[in-house]
């Protein structure tokens, strides 16, 4: 049987048949980088659920692309959650243009599997550019359940480091830069091997740009340690229906949206990742340049 | 054709003068060009000459023929008669989506089937009478708001497709108040994101999906059952639960090559374009890739539609690639000859080996073989055997794997106690109750891969159990 109280937590939402107002409010829109930009979006639905490694779909209104955004936290209690969003195409473009105020028509999730976190020992979580906002969640809960956390932080410049001031309250935190204005110079492969060479460590988590997760894959696989890499491959529904986001991990098709999104590194064939999602690299370039009919 | 006086009755052999009305469509020539629906629809003066063929059997063997057991020789009458308003009534009562299986639904298996003029010469065109009543209602027909009296029960259902349409709609009719949990941000499912445009235009999947909000109806987009709530969360909140989560994952072949650009499953290719309307690219954002050769390998709806929509996306060679012979494939007939007129070319007995890629990984061709029949499988269906030393290579650039799906985990694996099949389909008995008390399923969840009307069977059956179980289980309603 049913009570009042059940009833409102089945259909409260920022959704537009309850609320009256279409769709999920932007709460704030904070430029991190030059085309990176932190935005709050209200979806109480999804923060009341979504853990570590998980990823929602916004679709920003008609005719909008779906984007998966990994979520990188959330406040249930306030019914938002954060997503970090760099601005490379037409649809992010978009995104970060919202203001606070502005709404987007849908937002579900959350997606994927929640993270395999260790409660013990030591984990390392690497991150290049906007992969800080995929790792910051699962490097902060594993320091809260009690594992020790190094982070090795990448960036170009100091200006994108990302999440620095966030991870260095939680964990030990390595910065490196391609230029050295932050931290050292260099890669944060260079810096991980570092940390493998003079620490017990159980598990590595990685995330950003597919070369840097297949060069962290290529260090640790020869020490056998344990890495899990979170993928991004091109994606349409995110519920396992269109295998757009099929990737081969140890030699079998799985669908990075309900198997993933992580895996384990040393099986994930990177090559044909990094391949795929180049597929609509001519598509973007002319949505960027296209001016649609009857704008100015 | 003998064009027969109305006001006065026909006698049968009057009747069986008359020949079968070709429905009208868009010119082949035009089609390729177009998303634009093909069937045009009957005129009222072809629907009318259309109903005078019945012959209104004693045992209407084409009701029995109807998964939702249409009363077709009365609307067929009330068309001859030109009591549309009434025709329409009549249809509604049994077929909540009408609009949508005039369309969809393989009438030459079903109710035509089954038609006694078939027997000697065309059956009644029962699908194109249904398609013009459907349309004709939706210009002229406002359903007054229901009167009847609220139960009190809540019922959930999971999945907009046809089958959670039809189980709400049912349900609703009940008295009950049911509230459709959709995935996606559009509801419809396979009727939006999967049938094209030019076999189901979106805007009347969306008219039938208002209708079902006029009946009170809640229907919550973007949440994933399994994710942003459990099942068990639905089963405390609500009197009972619908799962019609549809089939959904998409089968590959498991041969090399499946990981190169330009391969697609057909859900992809279909979603892409019809949900995501990436035939308007760049107007619309999601892009698809417009290949000049387009090879599908598939033979059933699935496979015609995606090859059809890659002959609109522009491919200058559109080919269909089945394992099996014509009279084995499983689209519809009428989709067939469509895709025929519209310049599609069709490989049979043709079984790929592998798909072929240049040095940047892009689709150069699919390596296959041709197959000769050999003896009726399990399916019933002739198996294809190889023919050694019949390899050859379709050159191509763009490959849609439309091979059917398998069951989707999301919603199951989250909930441990369901009973499923070695397959990952749900298990549901004779009431469509699966071993969870109060949840029920049907359609593709249940039946493996199936169709539109065969979940909106299920819809409308397991409602009735549905009404049923809740009315028995659960407490009255207080008194506002």
């Amino acid at each position: 049987m049913t009570t009042e109280s059940e009833h409102a937590a089945m259909t409260e939402d920022g959704d537009p048949s309850v609320a009256g107002t279409a769709g999920y409010e932007v709460i704030s829109n904070a430029k991190l980088s030059a085309d990176v930009h932190r935005l709050v979006i209200r979806a109480p639905r999804v923060a009341a659920v979504r853990q570590p490694g998980q990823f929602v779909i916004v679709r920003l209104g008609p005719g909008a692309e779906r984007i998966p955004l990994t979520i990188a936290d959330s406040d249930a209690e306030q019914g938002s959650i954060v997503v970090v969003i760099q601005a490379v195409g037409k649809s992010t473009s978009d995104l970060v243009r919202l203001a606070a105020g502005d709404r987007i028509d849908d937002v579900v999730g959350p997606l994927g599997r929640p993270s395999d976190l260790i409660t013990s020992g030591t984990a390392v979580c690497v991150a290049g550019g906007v992969g800080a906002a995929v790792i910051y969640p699962i490097a902060r809960r594993l320091a809260e359940i009690g594992t020790e956390v190094i982070t090795v932080l990448g960036a170009r410049t100091s200006e994108s480091v990302l999440y620095a001031e966030e991870f260095a309250s939680f964990a030990e935190l390595v910065v490196c830069t391609d230029d050295g204005s932050a931290g050292r110079a260099g890669l944060v492969t260079d810096a991980l091997r570092e940390v493998l060479a003079t620490r017990s460590v159980d598990v590595v988590y990685a995330a950003g740009p597919v070369p840097m997760m297949s060069a962290v894959a290529a260090v640790t696989k020869p020490l056998g340690i344990r890495t899990i890499v979170s993928l991004n491959p091109i994606m349409v529904d995110g519920t396992g229906m269109c295998g757009g986001c099929r990737v081969t991990v140890d030699g079998v098709m799985r669908f990075a949206c309900v198997d993933g999104p992580e895996f384990e590194a040393h099986d994930v064939d990177f090559a044909e990742l990094a391949d795929r999602l180049g597929t609509y690299r001519e598509s973007e370039l002319t949505a960027s340049t296209h001016v649609c009919r009857g704008s100015a | 054709m003998t064009d027969v006086a109305r006001g006065e009755e026909l006698t049968k052999r009057e009747r069986l003068t008359i020949d079968r009305q070709e429905m009208p469509t868009r010119d082949p020539g035009e089609r390729s060009g177009t998303f634009a629906e093909v069937n045009l629809g009957f005129t009222e003066r072809l629907a009318m000459l259309e109903a005078q063929r019945c012959l209104a059997c004693k045992r209407a063997t084409c009701v029995e023929g109807c998964p939702v057991m249409v009363d077709i020789p009365t609307f067929v009458r009330q068309i001859e008669d030109g009591d549309f308003a009434a025709a329409a009534e009549t249809l509604f009562r049994d077929n909540t989506l009408p609009a949508v299986t005039g369309r969809v639904c393989p009438q030459e298996h079903q109710c035509e089937a089954e038609c006694v003029l078939g027997r000697k010469g065309a059956p009644v065109a029962i699908g194109h009478l249904e398609r013009f009543i459907a349309d004709w209602a939706r210009g002229h027909v406002h359903e007054p708001p229901l009167t009847i009296e609220p139960t009190g029960r809540r019922i959930a259902v999971i999945g907009a497709g046809p089958g959670g349409l039809t189980a709400a709609g049912e349900l609703a009719r009940h008295g009950h108040d049911v509230t459709i949990y959709e995935a996606l941000h559009t509801p419809g499912g396979v009727l939006t994101y999967g049938i094209p445009e030019f076999r189901l235009p979106n805007d009347i999947v969306q008219h039938e999906v208002g209708r079902l909000q006029a009946l009170g109806v809640h229907i919550e987009c973007n949440v994933v059952i399994g994710r942003t709530y459990t099942l068990d969360e639905l089963r405390k909140g609500f009197d009972a639960v619908f799962v019609s989560v549809g089939a959904g994952l998409p089968v590959f072949l498991g041969i090399p090559g499946e990981g190169l650009k330009g391969v697609y499953s057909a859900n992809e290719y279909l979603t892409r374009v019809n949900l995501m309307q990436a035939y308007a690219f760049p107007e619309a954002d999601t892009p698809v890739l417009q290949g000049e050769h387009v090879v599908v390998i598939g033979g059933g709806n699935v496979a015609v539609d995606a090859v059809r929509t890659a002959r609109r996306l522009g491919a200058q060679r559109a080919s269909i690639v089945y394992r099996r012979s014509r009279p084995e494939m499983p689209a519809r007939v009428e989709e067939i000859h469509h895709a025929e007129q519209e310049g599609v070319t069709f490989e049979f007995q043709v079984s790929p080996l592998a798909i072929e890629g240049n040095a940047d990984r892009w689709v150069t061709g699919l390596r296959c073989i041709d197959t000769k029949l050999g003896e009726p499988d399990s399916s019933g269906r002739r198996a294809p055997i190889p023919i050694e030393g019949s390899e050859r290579v379709i050159p191509c650039d763009t490959v849609v794997v439309a091979v059917g799906t398998r069951a989707n985990p999301l919603l199951t694996s989250s909930s441990p106690d369901l009973a499923l099949t070695n397959r990952g389909y749900l298990v549901a008995d004779e009431r469509g109750m699966t071993n969870l008390p109060g949840v029920f399923a049907g359609g593709d969840i249940v039946r493996g891969s199936a169709t539109v009307i065969l979940a909106m069977a299920d819809g409308k059956r397991i409602a009735g159990t549905i009404d049923e179980y809740v009315r028995a289980t659960s407490v009255e309603v207080t008194p506002r």
